[in-house]
């Protein structure tokens, strides 16, 4: 079934998935509009979900998929938003498709052109600890499946040599002289879903991430996990490729600090920290794994049992305090945290193989420009401010726009899940009173 | 029943390395060559990601060039995956129950993985029930079933009000059915709302006045569900209204909107036992009718029934509500002295920590205590609270006495949500609250099609949370009924009516009502009804005339496929 009115929904993470399925599968015109190569976002990158360790990918790829072939959703990625003008029920939005120089429509996706290709660089998605080509796919399960060139390491835009690529594409998709093209679009509603970014760690400087090889982050680790990372799904320090026996976490970096990072908690790390730990003790059951927290915020559904279990069947050790330095071995690389031991009151100095920070939760850069060309407010912090916050919590100061997901704040995928369907919704409402009001 | 059974099938297998999930293992391409010469197989070959772009794209290809009227995928779990694939088949012209999956991921390589070989034969075996069973299928129909665009709501509380409003603007009917005489729930005894301090009652008027005003919600309180019959799109609904009367009607879908109750903690801490051992609900009783005087000591303990053996959970808004109504005490009574005993505070995301560095520059102090060493709280001579606690930061023992001590209990289940849950034909979880259809990705569904969950009754949660998850329950709800015709799958009890005697033993096996004895020409005879038989075979199981088989798992299918499981392997 069919219904007019069309929604845009920016942001291709789960929360913007799960908007744009939700109004797809009601009959609505759906564009969804996401900046990188490929729609997943965060969830696309971590390797199991608390607290069921359900494997992320497996269970968003579905998801992907279905939005790559809903007749109702039509897929923007490496796109921007450009311009919006209008109000609720009318708003007309100017969409620039950035040249990926490989024609979607004919690309299948079968990598010949990426084997090939001579140049290689970090791969973003694999938080610059794999590698990828120039003309690449940042994962496997890349929905579209169709490769990108990155012009700023391709040989052919920076030298004007090559050509590889193009010469090996059976399918004759390498385009080089591919412009960049406006859509212009009319809908009724827009859902932003842009998501969040992580805090670079390297600004506690006493962590000495950046510094210190084997100090890394939580999403680093999710991605060494991970089977199709890096590693190949092998927790593996980063100085010396050794399988660590101590490794400890470090909660809080950055957030619910007073002065540097960012002021508030950022909600989802205590959890997913649990679950990284026994991810490692997964991989390596003689393993210990320390968690240094303030408090343990675990109030969702089965998290505290999660966090029992985490303790009781693996062995995971929960110490309380916020490490106050971390040094290194400058022959072992092994690393040496201090911290006070606030429940026993002491000073504990412990020697570990690795370290993970979980750092903040932060706005997304773009979110600035974004809420100047919607002419929607962000909080005191950068996030997407919601109108009112506790009753009508997706919606923004602007009618007809709504919000959901980490874009308004940290969250875990369910609470993104949820609000996503509930942007929806009130999308839906939007456009029935519109309607109502014309017809 | 009808065999249909087609000369020579042409059966296709498409094996996934799933990257290295299954690749990593398993010797595929060795499965690859095992498949091509099992009996009907007519193609085979191995995928990097078979639910990628690609990987469809070569399944299609394949049926095309291959004339396959079978498709097996060795993969992951049709749980997530199966439709995928169903889809794919579809849109090449192959009726979708022609597919078939063997999961040699979670059942091969996850499980065996120290041990490639054992797995590699195991994927064999499974690729060969699979093949057994695919030569057996039959192309299906689905039944197709309208939709009843209107929606039940059980429960009035903030989120049931919320989810009703948003289908009701949408245009849909609604009725919200709410067990006490007054609309509300539990905002009706709150005081002020964290973190706006918005007065709960003029935020729960506004609400329950729209509600009331709208011509497509219908209002029945004092009222509880008595009885639902029927399926998504068509549940027949008798709701008894005050002692006598019942009210019968029609929807489309349902949605849960129960909320929970607060704990009450008899026998903890001096509850009932002193009178100044109060209930954090009680104390937002006591501020909003003014009735407190003189504050000069209070004391609020955290985790009182919660976070302890026997109901292990956080219920994540007490930490809040004793942060809230710490900040109104010392609004009225500025040198009032309050501590608050916690263990982990649960301020989470932006809103909530700063309220928590708010009330903390206020003045409240804070004490963590352990678990293993919790407060007491005693009678002094003067009449006076004393509370004993472990000051678990300066290793120490201390005593503040009190004129109040508030105790922060969790929200819990109603004691009749068992009821309602055996009605509706959804379950509870471990903890006693409504249990989604999948934790991560499904949070306001339920598994049993068009019944849906939000606000506490899922899990406790604050007004916003709730409000989030009954919108979100609202879209949710909104497709089937939009939809207006649905197609259910065609996993149904078949009934060969010249064995059936009509004993009945199956209608009172099923736990769907979804089978029933009827009167036809050839006697009383079972009839199944497509649209809420969900396949689960029970009825089939305690047939004792084996009359009832399964569609697109019939006797003939699983026996063949223990056959190949049992065939000695070449
Ligand atoms: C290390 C780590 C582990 C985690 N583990 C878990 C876990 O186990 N369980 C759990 O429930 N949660 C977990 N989380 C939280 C989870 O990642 C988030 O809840 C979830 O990803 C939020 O989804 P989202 O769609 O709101 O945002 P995102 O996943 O950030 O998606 C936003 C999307 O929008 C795109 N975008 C951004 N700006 C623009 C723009 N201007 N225009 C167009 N597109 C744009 C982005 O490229 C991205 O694709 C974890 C988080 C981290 C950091
Ligand atoms: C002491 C306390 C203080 C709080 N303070 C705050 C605060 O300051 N800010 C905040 O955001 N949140 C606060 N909360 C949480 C808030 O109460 C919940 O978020 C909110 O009540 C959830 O709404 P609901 O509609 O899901 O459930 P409820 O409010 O519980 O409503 C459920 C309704 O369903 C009805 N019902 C139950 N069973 C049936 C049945 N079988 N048939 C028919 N009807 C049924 C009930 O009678 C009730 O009317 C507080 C909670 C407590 C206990
Ligand atoms: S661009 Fe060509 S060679 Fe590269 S993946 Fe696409 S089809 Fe294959
Ligand atoms: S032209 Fe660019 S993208 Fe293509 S192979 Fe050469 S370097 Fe790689
Ligand atoms: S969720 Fe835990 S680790 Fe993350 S900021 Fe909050 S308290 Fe710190
Ligand atoms: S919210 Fe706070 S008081 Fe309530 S159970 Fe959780 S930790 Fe304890």
């Amino acid at each position: 079934m069919k219904e007019s009115g069309s929604v845009l929904v920016i942001g291709g993470g789960v929360a913007g998935i799960q908007a744009a399925l939700d109004l797809a599968d009601r009959g609505f015109r759906v564009y969804l509009v996401e900046e990188t190569p490929s729609i997943g976002g965060r969830m696309a990158q971590l390797d199991k979900t608390f607290p069921t360790l359900d494997c992320s990918i497996c269970i968003l790829a579905p998801k992907m998929i279905e939005c790559y072939r809903h007749p109702n959703i039509t897929l923007l990625t490496y796109s921007e938003v450009e311009k919006v003008r209008g109000s609720a029920g009318n708003f007309t939005v100017e969409i620039t498709r950035k040249p990926r120089f490989v024609d979607e429509a004919k690309c299948t996706g079968c990598g010949t052109c990426s084997q090939k290709c001579p140049i290689i660089v970090p791969n973003e998605f694999d938080m610059l600890l794999g590698d990828r080509k120039a003309i690449y796919m940042p994962l496997p399960q890349a929905v579209p499946r169709v490769t990108t060139i990155d012009k700023d390491s391709c040989l052919y835009f920076t030298r004007s040599v090559c050509k590889i690529c193009q010469k090996l594409c059976q399918a004759e998709a390498v385009d080089f002289d591919q412009k960049p093209e406006k859509i212009n679009l009319n809908v009724s509603a827009i859902i932003v879903a842009t998501g969040f970014s992580l805090l670079n760690p390297s600004v506690i400087n006493e962590y000495g991430y950046g510094r210190y090889k084997n100090v890394i982050t939580s999403l680093e680790l999710e991605r060494l996990a991970n089977a199709s990372g890096p590693t190949g799904g092998h927790v593996t320090r980063p100085s010396d490729g050794k399988i660590p026996d101590k490794v400890a976490f470090i909660q809080c970096v950055g957030s619910r600090g007073l002065g540097r990072g960012v002021s508030y908690c950022s909600s989802a790390c205590c959890m997913y920290a649990t679950k990284e730990a026994i991810l490692i003790k997964e991989h390596k059951p003689k393993s210990e794994v320390f968690i240094f927290y303030l408090d343990l915020r675990a109030s969702g559904k089965g998290f505290q049992e999660f966090i029992n279990r985490a303790k009781e069947n693996w062995g995971v050790l929960y110490i309380r305090g916020r490490p106050g330095e971390i040094i290194e071995d400058p022959t072992t690389k092994d690393l040496i945290i201090f911290c006070e031991h606030t429940v026993r009151g002491e000073v504990r100095r412990l020697e570990v193989d690795m370290v993970v920070l979980c750092p903040a939760f932060i706005p997304r850069e773009s979110n600035n420009k974004l809420s100047e060309k919607l002419r929607v407010k962000l909080d005191e912090y950068g996030f997407f401010k919601a109108e009112d916050a506790s009753l009508v919590p997706v919606d923004s100061n602007i009618p007809g726009i709504f919000t959901c997901g980490c874009c308004q704040g940290p969250k875990d995928i369910p609470e993104s899940v949820a609000q996503a369907s509930g942007a929806a919704a009130r999308a839906v409402e939007v456009i029935t009173l519109t309607a109502r009001r014309e017809g | 029943m009808e065999h249909r059974r087609i000369e020579t099938p042409k059966i296709g297998v498409f094996i996934c390395h799933c990257g290295i999930n299954i690749g990593g293992v398993i010797k595929v391409p060795e499965v690859v060559q095992y498949a091509k010469k099992l009996p009907n197989v007519v193609y085979a070959e191995e995928n990097l990601y078979t639910c990628s772009s690609e990987g469809l794209s070569k399944i299609k290809e394949g049926i095309q060039e291959h004339h396959l009227d079978r498709v097996i995928v060795a993969s992951c779990t049709p749980r997530t995956h199966e439709s995928l694939f169903r889809a794919t088949c579809t849109e090449v012209g192959l009726n979708k129950y022609l597919f078939e999956m063997a999961n040699i991921r979670d059942q091969c390589s996850w499980v065996h993985m120290k041990d490639p070989e054992a797995a590699t034969e195991k994927a064999k075996d499974l690729v060969r029930m699979a093949v057994a069973k695919a030569s057996l299928l039959h192309p299906q129909e689905e039944t197709e079933i309208d939709v009843i665009p209107s929606a039940l709501v059980v429960g009035g509380g903030i989120a049931g009000i919320t989810t009703a409003l948003c289908l009701a603007n949408q245009g849909f009917s609604v009725y919200i059915v709410e067990k006490e005489a007054k609309m509300g729930g539990m905002l009706r005894y709150l005081h002020k709302l964290y973190p706006t301090m918005r007065n709960a009652s003029e935020v729960l008027n506004q609400l329950v006045n729209e509600a009331k005003a709208s011509k497509n919600i219908e209002i029945l309180t004092s009222s509880v569900v008595k009885e639902v019959k029927g399926f998504i799109g068509n549940f027949e609904v008798a709701i008894q209204k005050g002692d006598e009367k019942t009210v019968n009607f029609e929807v489309g879908t349902i949605i849960v909107a129960t909320g929970a109750t607060d704990f009450e903690p008899v026998g903890m801490y001096g509850y009932k036992k002193f009178d100044n051992v109060i209930t954090q609900l009680q104390l937002e009783q006591l501020l909003k009718k003014g009735r407190l005087q003189n504050l000069k000591r209070v004391v609020m303990i955290q985790c009182v029934g919660s976070r302890q053996e026997g109901r292990s959970y956080c219920s994540r808004i007490c930490c809040m509500t004793a942060l809230k109504n710490s900040k109104l005490i010392r609004e009225s009574y500025p040198d009032a002295n309050i501590h608050i005993f916690y263990r982990d505070l649960q301020t989470y995301g932006q809103e909530y920590e700063k309220y928590y560095r708010e009330v903390q520059e206020k003045g409240v102090k804070f004490i963590k205590y352990l678990p293993e060493k919790p407060p007491e709280v005693s009678l002094g001579e003067n009449g006076k609270l004393n509370v004993n606690v472990y000051h678990s930061l300066i290793n120490k023992q201390i005593e503040i006495s009190a004129d109040l001590v508030v105790l922060s209990t969790p929200l819990i289940q109603h004691e009749d949500a068992k009821e309602l849950s055996q009605k509706l034909k959804v379950p509870l979880g471990p903890s006693g609250f409504f249990l989604e259809a999948h934790v991560k990705l499904r949070p306001v569904d339920f598994a049993t099609d068009g019944v849906f969950v939000c606000g506490s009754a899922h899990w406790p949660a604050d007004v916003g949370e709730s409000i989030s998850q009954a919108y979100g329950a609202a879209s949710r709800a909104s497709i089937p009924m939009s939809l207006k015709r649905l197609h259910t799958e065609a996993l149904n009890a078949l009934v060969d009516e010249e064995i059936c005697s009509g004993c009945g033993l199956c209608e009172l096996t099923c736990p769907f009502a979804a089978i029933r004895i009827e009167e036809t020409k050839k006697g009383r005879k079972a009839k199944v009804i497509a649209a809420s038989c969900k396949g689960c075979g029970a009825c089939g199981a305690g047939c004792p005339q084996m009359a009832i088989s399964m569609q697109h798992f019939t006797d003939e299918q699983l026996l063949a496929q223990i056959a190949a499981l049992a065939e000695v392997k070449s």
